[in-house]
């Protein structure tokens, strides 16, 4: 990446104000492929950061018998996509356990939108990420991850299912797919687009 | 390793040889001098805060003063802009503990970081055009 190399090199005054960020979630649970989502529209190769949880996790985890542990360790993995030099994307798969929760509250601040990731075999598993995301107004679209050997659903069965808002987005999507889930992406930032405007017209009428 | 061969002798805490299985010998906040939270300047670094090297740091003098972790940061930092989450991830420290160590290094000047945009005034619609075009020409 060219770009990023002169930018640095540089160090340009005001850097850190024209320098834009922008974060996506993707949730849903345990194994429907949110790393293998990040990984294929990120250029970078998917990072893992860890977060260390002593007195917080305490509370949730059962440390009953097991006296040495003191210490939760919590991953995430993200990737980023840079759009042009100073506007760049990061990608952040959410924790899967529901335990990791007030994590989500630190990743979701400031948050564009996210992609809630559903595997129609188990679609239980994407309902508190479903739940998280209306509750708190975040823009988020359903991307059906269709697994091979799964039935296929259209995506109106699926919003009925999850019993969705009207207007938030289902998306049927191969997260192996780089090309898929840069469409997932396309429709989320739409989608977020259009909930905001949404949203100042409220505030103004 | 094997302390079963004489169970009668309870372990003596720190007494054992560790292999990297056990993890680093360190704990993390070792590191931070046992603060979780970064200094007076009460600074939030968000994931996605943006860290890039200052242009007028202070001189040599200072930076030897800084211990490896510090000094493992700010080289990053030296070969690109990085998010926080990034940072976290090359130098393989937590979250919790670069939040910290980051916090000194703006402190003392060494670096500055991006505030991140409050959510209300994020999605400009200019930006998010400029978003789907650029996922678009990927």
């Amino acid at each position: 990446m060219a770009y990023e190399r002169s930018e640095s090199t540089g160090a340009g005054d005001g850097a850190d104000t024209s320098a834009l960020a922008l974060k996506i979630l993707v949730a849903g649970g345990f194994g429907v492929g949110k790393t293998t989502l990040v990984g294929a529209v990120s250029e970078i190769r998917p990072l893992r950061t860890e977060e260390q949880l002593s007195r917080a996790g305490e509370l949730v985890d059962d440390t009953g018998g097991v006296d040495q542990k003191t210490t939760t360790t919590v991953a995430m993995d993200f990737g980023r996509i840079t759009i042009r030099s100073g506007l760049s994307l990061y990608l952040f798969g959410t924790p899967g356990q529901d335990r990791f929760w007030f994590l989500w509250d630190e990743l979701s601040q400031g948050a564009l939108g996210a992609v809630v990731l559903a595997d129609t075999r188990r679609l239980e598993d994407c309902f508190p990420a479903v739940d998280y995301f209306e509750h708190r107004k975040i823009p988020f679209v359903v991307a059906v991850n269709c697994f091979t050997g799964a039935r296929t659903y259209g995506a109106h069965d699926v919003s009925r299912a999850l019993d969705l808002d009207r207007g938030t987005p289902v998306v049927l999507c191969d997260a192996r797919d780089r090309d898929s889930g840069k469409e997932v992406l396309i429709r989320l930032v739409e989608y977020a687009g259009r909930m905001h405007t949404a949203r100042l017209l409220d505030s103004v009428g | 390793m094997n302390d079963d061969s004489g169970g009668e002798r309870p372990s003596v805490p720190g007494s054992q040889w560790y292999d990297a299985e056990a993890g680093p010998l360190v704990r993390p906040y070792a590191m931070t001098g046992g603060r979780t939270k970064p200094g007076p300047s009460n600074v939030r670094f968000d994931l996605i805060a943006l860290v890039v090297v200052d242009d007028e740091p202070p001189g040599p003098a200072e930076e030897a003063l800084l211990g490896p972790e510090h000094r493992s940061l700010l080289t990053l930092c030296r070969a690109e802009t990085q998010s926080v989450a990034e940072l976290a991830a090359d130098a393989d420290l937590p979250v919790g503990v670069v939040r910290v160590l980051l916090g000194d290094l703006l402190e003392s000047g060494f670096v500055r970081v991006s505030r991140p945009v409050p959510p209300a005034q994020l999605p400009d619609e200019r930006i998010l055009r400029e978003v789907i075009d650029g996922l678009r020409a990927l």
